[in-house]
């Protein structure tokens, strides 16, 4: 069995993934520039996955840029801050940065230009996070609102918290930015690397880790240059190139290819001693401890075939779209505006949406970069099986959900799909694997709700159907009662009526 | 501000990710195959002459008649199937499977077979259980043994004795019996005459000499379909589309080798009854088969270990049919034999899942250092 | 001659004892049936189906009676449960493809009379007399009762309204000679 296994992992291994052209430069070499500050700002406040946080600010105030515009609610939340100084016109409504087009809740700023920092942003009046104790590290990082800049966007502070309870030895630094187009890691990185390796220092000590391993794409060497440079005086941090390949930045990949560990399918890599932070966390962290700034801005490439000058902005949470597109000037007609990479990005569906704090990409394609709409029949090629970094039969699993068979799909193990968007990608007959996929898991999370919706229903009406049945009881046992008390009472007026027909009268009892 | 980005739209659906895409489609793929095939077409036109090209041409004719026939009949536009070059590919694999001087109504009939009978009926492209080619190949050798079993020795263009273009339009539209020279060319394929010897009771070692010595095989001068004399160009194209990444080694070499080494133990144990791996690897149908009809991807599994055993099969039941079954060669029936095992296989062999064992059950986490 | 006629009967015993045991070891209880059927209804007996309480349309959906998409508060997630239990086609082409509908009350027509509270079965609309009532979102059904007894027509029955977090993906729109 043990050769076997050794042959057919032989024959699977190292062929996962695809190799895109990754269209970074010359964005990524472009120095970077700062987004002249915008008059208004849209900021959501849903910025994270958790549940919206809840504003704490009054329309027609003044806020300083820093201040806390909505503090976290619930578990994932995140607090959200001004990202420039101002005043609070509205608390409604913003198109957000999806698909779909919803709406998202957002407080609207209107810049008075001055870009004040609010008091205690103020790196004169931050204290040595080291001298800080872990957990009160990570209640700063929370304060400052800081999430997973990666593209998750999950809050840091649980994940350094999680990282403390799980016992991690190792911080994994996500340089890989696979993504094709996107270089904001790298532009940090190049730009910023002292602050990086300062703010994995800080993550080490609020997790108790005792070494970061900082995975750098193979087509960064500037990247790991500067990288390696700023952790020259730090053994604790070691940079490691990684070949490029499409999803290296993938959580779980990143990790087998640093540590040559599988993480199990029901587990995370924290159950394996390792917590994954993205490098542009690194550095909100350090801002936030070193600072005491918290997490306004942050470095936006604009990248694509429509852009006249591509490169990366530093741009304020809550800028729209249009603003960076007018900054860095476009050509005409533009095919598809996407946030994100093209890989996993989102379509975005007009330039009046804002740049938020997962934002990594914003990408105006031609039609010729984006993938044509015209799909054709499978052909059968294996071309997704080959291709798909988790092991799965796309092809299976989109014809079982194209038939309306989810389970079948789920059987095929559409819940490990990570949605990496691999399959559509080689797929000669432009089948949208991934929509299929993100339309059976929507489809399955809706059935999931109904379910619990179906019980709550059940447990309601069963509790009307007993109360109902209760008062019945109540009413009957009170007439019961009524009626056995008037039959005792005319008992009694009887058998007085019988007695003083006999005696004298007694006295009556009363009837309540 | 919002003037100048009034261009900005967005399809009506909502589209998922990935923005970008490899590029290359079905018809390119389809191009590349048939690019592949052009250089062992070219040299069989060469070898065999007119009749070779009338044929090859009429196959692919009714191959792409049938199919838009087919689509018409269903109401349904036949151009933008058309377009993905896969009727044309079936009737180019067909022609190319089919003794060259056959007469026309031979090609004509298998291209229609393939793509209406094999490939439409099951619902069009990607759809089919079989090779379309092959089941049109098979229907053709059951109906018509006699036309089917007629090859030709070389003839190359230009020779003497080699029909014109108008001799050799007659011999197609007219079959070859009309042609008055036929004694002298009519030859049989180097598999259907150790067949024949052997039932004869005359061993390998004698019946393989002269014209039929295996040495004239291997560069391809002899009798057979176009895609068995070249089998070196066939190869060659074959090797060619795994460079390209169009197919995969899997399939190509594991065929090969389900041919070669039952042929290499047999042949060591007893040279007077069984042909060696280089005859069984040069003629017939087999490096056709094993680098453009296994390799077809509609009716291969999916994954590389049911490639493996898929294309092992092949070559297994090649070898087996050539050997003792009735026929002299046996790849098609080897390949739609394993095209019925193919739902099969891809049920059984999965890719293992990341986190996953092969079970699927989620794998143990290690001991943490 | 007697080996065939002595293997035909062995193998009939056999084959009849297989099956006897096969019989008893997958028994099915009916009633075990319609419980499962009744455990997946929305179980608020609104009744619109025209049966006795979800109790009842189970019996019927089990005894043939009736169809899987007969519950509309179930919509098609139901129909879809029951048809994969039943192991039945299921057709949804009856099924209203409007998506979840709640009831909603408008509050300057209501006169708080209560009768719409004393109608609903999953106790979903709050209020006192002659204070304006209010449904509650997560509790209510769609089951429609409570528009018949508003004197004001103040209930109207409004369509779920679509959040991010509940937004799911279309089903992409191919060709369907191959879908």
């Amino acid at each position: 069995m043990g050769l076997i296994e050794k042959f057919l992992s032989l024959l699977e291994s190292a062929h996962w993934g695809v190799h895109p052209h990754d269209h970074k430069r010359p964005a990524a070499d472009a120095p970077l520039r700062t987004l002249p500050l915008p008059a208004r700002l849209y900021v959501p406040l849903q910025q994270h996955i958790g549940a919206a946080a809840r504003p704490v600010v009054l329309v027609g105030q003044t806020v300083l840029k820093g201040q806390l515009l909505a503090e976290a609610q619930g578990a994932t939340s995140a607090a959200i801050h001004a990202p420039t100084s101002g005043k609070v016109k509205a608390i409604g409504e913003i198109t957000a940065p999806h698909p779909s087009g919803l709406a998202l809740p957002a407080v609207t700023i209107e810049s008075d230009g001055d870009d004040r920092w609010a008091h205690g942003c103020d790196p004169d009046a931050a204290v040595d996070p080291f001298s800080l104790p872990p957990h009160e590290v990570a209640q700063r990082v929370a304060a400052a609102g800081v999430v997973g800049l990666g593209g998750a966007t999950f809050p840091s502070a649980l994940k350094l918290g999680l990282g403390l309870r799980a016992k991690i030895h190792t911080l994994i630094l996500n340089g890989g930015e696979c993504e094709p187009y996107l270089s904001c890691d790298d532009r940090l990185m190049r730009d910023c690397a002292a602050e990086i390796v300062d703010g994995i220092r800080i993550m080490l000590h609020a997790t108790g880790a005792r070494k970061a391993l900082v995975g750098i794409e193979d087509n960064k060497p500037e990247a790991i240059a500067a990288m390696s440079a700023a952790a020259q005086g730090f053994p604790e941090v070691a940079v490691k190139a990684v070949p490029a390949r499409y999803p290296m930045g993938s959580e779980k990949h990143l990790f087998s290819e640093l540590t040559g560990m599988e993480v199990p399918a029901d587990g995370r890599t924290t159950d394996l001693g390792a917590l994954v932070h993205n490098v542009g966390t690194a550095w909100a962290v350090h801002q936030a401890l070193r600072k005491g700034r918290p997490l306004v801005e942050r470095i936006v490439t604009v990248n694509g075939g429509m852009i006249d000058a591509p490169g990366n902005v530093r741009v304020p949470v809550g800028t729209l779209v249009e603003e960076v597109l007018a900054f860095v000037g476009m050509k005409n007609e533009i095919a598809r505006l996407v946030m994100g990479g093209p890989m996993m990005g989102n379509l975005l569906p007009h330039a009046r949406v804002p740049v938020v704090k997962g934002t990594s990409g914003i990408l105006a394609l031609t039609p010729a970069e984006a993938a044509g709409f015209e799909s054709g029949p499978c052909i059968r090629c294996s071309s997704c099986v080959r291709a798909c970094p988790v092991g799965l039969l796309p092809l299976e699993m989109s014809a079982r959900i194209a038939a309306g068979d989810l389970n079948g799909a789920v059987d095929l193990g559409l819940k490990d799909c990570i949605a990496c968007g691999c399959c559509a990608f080689v797929c000669p007959s432009h089948i949208p694997l991934v929509q299929f996929f993100n339309h059976a898991k929507g489809e399955l999370a809706a059935q999931g709700r109904a379910q619990l919706r179906a019980e709550s229903t059940k447990r309601l009406a069963a509790a009307r159907t007993e109360r109902i049945e209760r008062e019945a009881r109540e009413k009957a046992a009170a007439a019961a009662r009524r009626k056995a008390e008037r039959d005792a009472a005319k008992a009694a007026a009887a058998k007085l009526a019988q007695e003083a027909s006999q005696q004298e009268p007694a006295p009556t009892e009363a009837v309540s | 501000m919002s003037a100048e980005f009034s261009t900005l739209t967005a399809p009506q659906v909502p589209l998922a990710s990935p923005h970008a895409h490899a590029g290359g489609g079905v018809s390119a793929v389809m191009l590349k195959v048939m690019l592949a095939l052009v250089p062992a077409t070219l040299f069989g036109f060469w070898l065999y002459g007119w009749p070779a090209v009338h044929l090859w041409l009429i196959t692919l004719l009714f191959s792409v008649f049938g199919e838009a026939f087919a689509l018409r009949l269903m109401g349904r536009h036949a151009l933008p199937a058309l377009k993905d070059g896969s009727a044309l590919l079936t009737g180019w694999l067909l022609a190319l499977s089919l003794p060259p001087w056959a007469p026309w109504w031979i090609g004509a009939l298998g291209g229609l077979f393939a793509t209406i009978v094999a490939k439409q009926i099951f619902g069009g492209l990607g759809q089919n259980l079989f090779n379309p080619a092959m089941v049109a190949r098979v229907a053709l050798l059951i109906s018509f043994p006699v036309p089917m079993t007629q090859w030709i020795a070389p003839l190359p263009l230009g020779s003497a004795g080699a029909p014109d273009f108008l001799q050799g339009l007659q011999i197609t539209l007219t079959g070859m019996d009309t042609w008055p020279q036929l004694d002298a060319v009519a030859s049989a394929s180097l598999l259907g005459h150790a067949k024949t010897e052997l039932s004869r009771g005359i061993d390998l070692l004698r019946s393989l000499v002269g014209e039929q010595a295996p040495a004239m095989s291997y560069v391809g001068l002899r009798a057979g379909s176009l895609g068995e004399t070249a089998a070196w160009l066939i190869a060659g194209g074959g090797i060619a589309l795994i460079l390209m990444g169009v197919i995969s080694w899997h399939i190509p070499v594991a065929m090969l080798a389900g041919i070669a080494l039952p042929a290499l133990a047999s042949h060591a144990a007893d040279p007077a009854r069984y042909l060696d791996a280089a005859a069984h690897l040069l003629s017939g149908g087999a490096m056709l088969g094993a680098f453009f009809i296994a390799t077809d991807y509609v009716t291969s599994p999916n994954t590389r270990l049911g490639q493996l055993l898929f294309g092992f099969g092949c070559g297994l039941l090649t070898w087996t049919i050539r050997t003792w079954g009735g026929y002299p060669e046996g790849v098609a029936f080897a390949v739609l034999l394993m095209n019925a095992l193919t739902p099969a296989i891809d049920r059984l062999v999965k890719p293992r899942i990341y986190g996953r064992d092969r079970k699927g059950k989620p794998i143990e986490p290690p001991e943490s250092p | 001659m007697l080996a065939a006629i002595l293997s035909l009967t062995l193998l009939g015993i056999l084959f009849g004892f297989g099956l006897g045991v096969a019989a008893k070891k997958f028994h099915v209880e009916a009633d075990a049936r319609v419980a499962e059927i009744e455990a997946l209804m929305p179980g608020s007996n609104c009744g619109q189906c025209g049966f006795p309480g979800c109790a009842g349309a189970a019996a019927a959906i089990s005894a043939g009676d009736a169809t899987v998409t007969i519950c509309p508060p179930g919509g098609k997630a139901l129909a879809t449960a029951l048809a994969a239990k039943l192991g039945v086609e299921l057709d949804l082409s009856g099924v209203s493809d409007e998506g979840p509908k709640i009831a909603s009350i408008a509050e300057e027509i209501c006169i708080g009379c209560c009768r719409c509270i004393k109608e609903c079965p999953t106790d979903a609309i709050v209020g006192a007399a002659k204070q304006i009532h209010a449904v509650l979102r997560e509790a209510c059904t769609g089951c429609g009762n409570c528009i018949d007894r508003c004197p004001t027509e103040a209930v109207k029955m409004m369509p779920v309204p679509v959040t991010l977090q509940h937004w799911v993906w279309p089903k992409p729109q191919i060709e369907p000679s191959w879908a």
